[in-house]
């Protein structure tokens, strides 16, 4: 007997929670135990009084799936809100930053840096043999530019992971 | 706002909640609670044998009255011990409070002397948790603690309170009004929804109400508005094994449990029904059977008061989120508003009588007096001896549970107590203490398994100390029957480990806790016996002697559909493959 997966579709959900101990591990938590997906999860605190924080999660799932996920994040007590930046169609923007660690000498290193410059990254740090670029665009730009950077003597990536907004005047 | 303890706020917070009773066990971390607990008699504390049983206890509490169950609880192994109750009362949605006693704040984090991350350990099978960092935080906490447990889709609420927090001094608070900043859930319905479903109930020719756990919940008022919606539409009724008891077992327009070990013709109307109205069930796999063959012709209008549980297994076509209760009431308004008569479902119940016909919970059985006696056969006489005596009835886990579910009638909400969701050997005799505890004088029996009552068997004693006249029947058939049919119908009665080997002699063992121990061997010993348990006063425990080898039938097989149904064990042919062994 073999066990079948099903295929899906990436989500971006912004979900707003109380900023309190344990939120994080409910929320991570309830991921894993229900075997949903997360390709990527962000949280920091964005209120004046430090009471709220927002976490964009990116994750992948069938329809039906992303609706479940949904409706189990809102039954948390500490989650306020959660939107499906997808609702929105393309009218949302998502960002995300790497730091791209590339070392090497002669003519890889001068490719990195054409490379960056078309990829609008920035030099952060540089040495005789190295440099470190920082990157911000959408999660494909940055990969991209992350697999360019491997035929460039690649050594070291950080990624922020995902945020993102919808477009317009209002707020979520 | 008086400065006071934390132990001594714990203790004014149950007071102001109108907490009558409290299950617990004491420990180095909750000392200060129970000193506090020594100052306040009005408080009834009952002191168990085991953690475990105190959180079984606080259900059988719970679902027995409404109110939630309280539990108290030392740190480390008091907390883990209780794991088993408070994820049992998660799963069949059961208001719950637990306190746990926890290391001093300044010792978190060290693996000090009885110390365990209650918080991490119970974030997943709880409603919500909290560790209280500050003795001002708990008079609050406390209160939107009870709150959340009670609100919206009950369930069980940890709060973890470090010894040093417990001896602390602070202002105990009462909120004025509880309205949590996130948590809102949703009570009242949808007025376009119910409007709807009225239509859809009114245009249908096959309906079928399909009832769960959640009618229970939403307090006696809403199996009245059942019973008044099914009395006007004329539409058959059946029930999840959570749901019995709001709707009359005696009532014509009864069709007897569905699922696995529902009737026939419950899973038969569910099948071949034009239009379904689930109302706080939850298309658990029990209920559903295979999935794509799961009411294949049917438009389903789904309630409950849990948004997640709508579209979670069987889409839906329309969703109502809101309180059973309100929902029902509302959709009787709208049915009366618009003045809709009911339909003539005479084709319908013609049919519905044509599976009824197959009497699928016969069983076969030898009168004389000397035969052994047939499980169902107690669950039956059971039944009859205690008609007019309103008894409350709860059950352990395994082939006792389902025979009790589908033999033995009930008629009102709240009398029915069993391990559904988590199916917790142990919960039964644990709950009967907890039902007895809320209702001295009436009538509790726990139908137990010989093993499953071994899990909690240790409460005889908390039975004795409290004077409480529960009453054990045990269908003792000398197996974990359940899984000896499993073993017998997927495993070609390879019965591996399933024998209940070394019992205790219960009657000597009822002896021994100062309880009255009965024996019934035979059929011509049933009526009789079941009399003597009824009349004796005090705790009595009967130890019923059953066919060894019954199988609870009917039954649908993992993975088959509702058409496929077992009747009886000659239906039972060949050996399964490893999809169907996959399933559980
Ligand atoms: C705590 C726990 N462990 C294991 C099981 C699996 N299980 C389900 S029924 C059953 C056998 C129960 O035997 P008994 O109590 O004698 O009831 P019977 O089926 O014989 O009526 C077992 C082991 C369970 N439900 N709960
Ligand atoms: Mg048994």
């Amino acid at each position: 007997m073999k066990i079948k997966t099903e295929a899906g579709e990436r989500h971006v959900l912004a979900i707003t929670v109380d900023n309190e101990a344990g939120v994080l591990a409910k929320i991570t938590g309830l991921f894993t135990a229900r075997g949903y997906n997360i390709e990527s999860l962000t949280v920091a605190d964005i209120s004046s009084d430090h009471a709220l924080s927002r976490i964009t999660i990116v994750t992948n799932g069938p329809p039906p799936v992303i609706d479940q996920i949904i409706a189990q994040l809102e039954r948390l007590v500490p989650v306020h809100k959660v939107v499906d930046l997808n609702d929105a169609g393309e009218a949302h923007v998502e960002r995300e930053i790497a730091l791209v660690k590339v070392a090497g000498t002669g003519e890889k290193r001068i490719e990195a840096l054409r490379l960056a410059d078309v990829f609008r990254a920035k030099v952060v740090d540089t040495t005789l043999t190295s440099f470190i670029f920082e990157i911000t665009g959408n999660s494909d730009k940055v990969d991209r530019f992350i697999a360019l950077m491997r035929e460039c003597g690649l050594v070291e990536v950080g990624r922020t992971g995902v945020v993102a907004i919808a477009r317009g005047p209002e707020a979520l | 706002m008086t400065e006071m303890s934390g132990a001594d706020m714990v203790v004014q917070a149950l007071v102001d909640l109108g907490v009558d009773t409290v299950f617990g066990y004491p420990g180095g971390a909750v000392l200060p609670i129970y000193d506090a607990l020594y100052k306040h008699p009005t408080i009834k504390h009952i002191l168990v044998r085991h953690e475990q049983a105190a959180t079984h206890a606080a259900e059988g509490y719970a679902r027995s009255t409404g109110k939630p169950g309280v539990v108290l609880v030392t740190s480390g192994p008091g907390a883990t011990n209780a794991v088993t109750g408070i994820t049992d009362a998660l799963l069949d949605s059961i208001p719950m409070v637990v306190l746990t006693g926890q290391v001093p704040t300044t010792l978190i984090g060290t693996d000090a002397f009885q110390e365990c991350d209650t918080v991490g350990i119970t974030r997943h099978c709880t409603k919500h948790n909290y560790l209280v960092m500050d003795p001002d935080r708990l008079g609050p906490i406390m209160h939107e603690a009870f709150y959340i447990a009670t609100h919206g889709r009950p369930g069980p609420v940890v709060i973890d309170i470090p010894k040093n927090v417990q001896v602390a001094t602070g202002t105990y608070r009462v909120p004025e009004k509880i309205e949590h900043q996130s948590y809102r859930p949703q009570v009242e319905p949808d007025a376009d929804a119910i409007a709807t479903a009225v239509a859809m109930i009114a245009a249908a020719e096959r309906p079928v109400f399909y009832t769960g756990g959640g009618v229970i919940n939403a307090g006696p008022d809403a199996s009245a508005a059942l019973r008044q919606l099914v009395a006007l539409t004329g539409a058959p009724v059946t029930s999840t094994l959570m749901g019995l008891g709001a709707f009359p077992s005696d009532d014509g327009k009864w069709l007897g449990m569905l699922g696995m070990h529902g009737t026939y013709e419950a899973n038969m109307a569910m099948n071949r029904a034009d239009l379904i109205i689930a109302v706080g069930a939850r298309f658990d796999d029990r209920v559903t059977g295979r999935l794509d063959a799961f009411s294949p012709d049917s438009k389903k209008i789904h309630i409950d008061i849990d948004r997640s549980s709508i579209n979670k297994i069987v889409p839906v076509d329309l969703a109502i989120v809101g309180d059973a209760g309100r929902a029902l009431d509302a959709i009787i308004a709208g049915w009366q508003d618009a003045g809709h008569k009911a339909r003539d479902l005479g084709e319908w119940w013609r049919r519905v009588d044509g599976w009824r016909a197959t009497r699928c919970l016969d069983f076969p059985e030898k009168k004389e007096a000397g035969a052994d006696i047939m499980p169902q056969r107690a669950v039956k006489a059971l039944f009859d001896a205690t008609r007019g005596l309103d008894p409350i009835i709860t059950t352990e886990v395994g082939q006792h549970q389902m025979w009790a579910a589908q033999h033995f009638g009930f008629s009102a909400p709240n009398r029915w107590l069993t391990s559904g969701g988590l199916g917790t050997m142990g919960y039964g005799f644990p709950a009967s203490v907890g039902a007895q505890i809320a209702h001295p004088d009436r009538l509790v029996i726990c139908i137990a398994g010989e093993a499953s009552l071994q899990m909690n068997i240790q409460e005889m004693g908390t039975v004795s100390q409290y004077r409480l006249p529960v009453k054990i029947f045990i269908l003792n058939n000398e197996w974990m029957g359940m899984v000896r049919q499993w073993q017998e119908l997927t495993y070609e009665s390879r019965y591996s480990n399933s024998y209940s080997d070394s019992l205790p002699d219960f009657v000597k063992l009822a002896d021994a806790y100062g309880w009255t121990g009965l024996r019934i061997d035979n059929l011509g010993q049933l009526e009789d016996g079941i009399q003597k348990m009824i009349e004796t006063p005090g705790p009595v425990i009967v130890d019923c002697r059953v066919a060894q080898l019954a199988n609870c039938f009917p039954m649908i097989p993992s993975g088959a559909a509702h058409t496929e149904m077992l009747l009886q064990p000659s239906d039972v042919t060949g050996t399964m493959d490893d999809e169907a062994k996959a399933l559980v």
